[in-house]
């Protein structure tokens, strides 16, 4: 139940960013035009930091987590949001379960 | 407010998790709220509770943060013509919730009905409250729970990130960043350890499409 001053810092900081990226297009709506190749970064910054993000983990964690990847991969093209948390913490579990006994 | 239904459904398990995998790192339920309720961004939040270490990298945390939100700009830019009707104070504070299911209803309103500020404050005080409350859930929960590996809830961020991937996909760009910014990151991640594995992972994805771009468009 402890608000640690370093913590507060930390999320203020992560609030004050987030604040600053939701009013920014109200400005920057009318002297922006983008198009071209930046354009096209600009429209690949959400795809490039989540991959970013989860890249350690699906690639150099283990076996297990990769091949739980593939499989949640395949369920993100066919099934909303929530099937594919459920299809990717089933698979993990099982394939763990599974290099378990090898 | 039937419009905010399925996006409030879809959210809580996200909360309860988001709570619960803070709780699991050392954050107490005070400030896994209090980060809920000022940060308000899923991915963002997510990001932070899996480059979290105590004493918490600040400039890392701020700098993921802006990454990850940069998206916002873009949405924020969308809405503001569609937001002309509001005052400039009405504007800050219904900006303020601008989250993608958020933005997404606003638009689809938009598109059928002008937007007004009550219908705009009414969907995103209620979708605010529900984040807020199930990720304090989430984290009594799961200091109860413990270790969120034994159920693999550790991996359930990676597969939501997967799916909002899938949300992006635009075709052979896509692929494109994707694969640039996979070898990237899990280089940087083998090399030079956490954090630096995001924001080069970013760049090259970001640089990748860059070049690509110019490619589609031709001469």
């Amino acid at each position: 139940m402890s608000l640690d001053a370093g913590v507060l810092a930390a999320i203020l900081a992560m609030a004050f960013v987030t604040y600053a990226t939701r009013i920014a297009g109200l400005w920057l709506v009318r002297r922006l035009n983008l198009h071209g190749r930046a354009r096209a970064a600009f429209d690949a910054i959400p795809a490039a930091v989540l991959v970013a993000v989860i890249a350690p983990v699906v690639l150099t964690t283990g076996w297990a987590e990769s091949l739980a990847a593939i499989v949640t991969i395949v369920a993100a093209t066919r099934l909303p949001l929530l099937g594919v948390v459920v299809c990717g913490v089933a698979s993990v579990v099982a394939f763990r379960a599974g290099l378990r006994l090898l | 407010m039937r419009d905010i239904l399925p996006a409030l459904i879809a959210a809580i398990p996200i909360g309860l998790l988001y709570g619960a995998l803070a709780a699991g790192k050392g954050l107490s339920v005070v400030e896994t709220a209090l980060m809920s309720a000022l940060v308000f961004a899923g991915g963002a939040q997510f990001a932070a509770v899996e480059l979290w270490h105590p004493p918490p990298p600040l400039l890392v945390l701020a700098f993921s943060t802006l990454l990850i939100n940069a998206r916002h700009v873009l949405m924020g830019a969308s809405l503001a013509r569609k937001t002309a009707n509001y005052s400039g104070v009405q504007r800050l504070i219904a900006f303020f919730f601008l989250a993608d299911e958020i933005w997404a209803l606003s638009e689809r309103r938009a598109a059928a009905a002008p937007l007004t500020f009550a219908y705009a404050l009414g969907m995103s005080s209620i979708f605010w409250l529900n984040w807020v409350a199930t990720s304090t859930l989430g984290a009594f929960a799961g200091s109860l729970i413990g270790d969120p590996r034994r159920l693999g809830a550790d991996f359930a961020f990676t597969a939501l990130f997967i799916g909002l991937i899938a949300g992006f996909w635009k075709g052979r760009s896509t692929a494109i960043t994707i694969a640039a910014s996979a070898v990237a990151a899990a280089s940087a991640y083998r090399v030079l350890g956490p954090p630096w594995h995001v924001g080069l992972g970013a760049l090259a994805g970001i640089a990748a499409a860059y070049a690509a771009g110019d490619a589609e468009a031709g001469p």
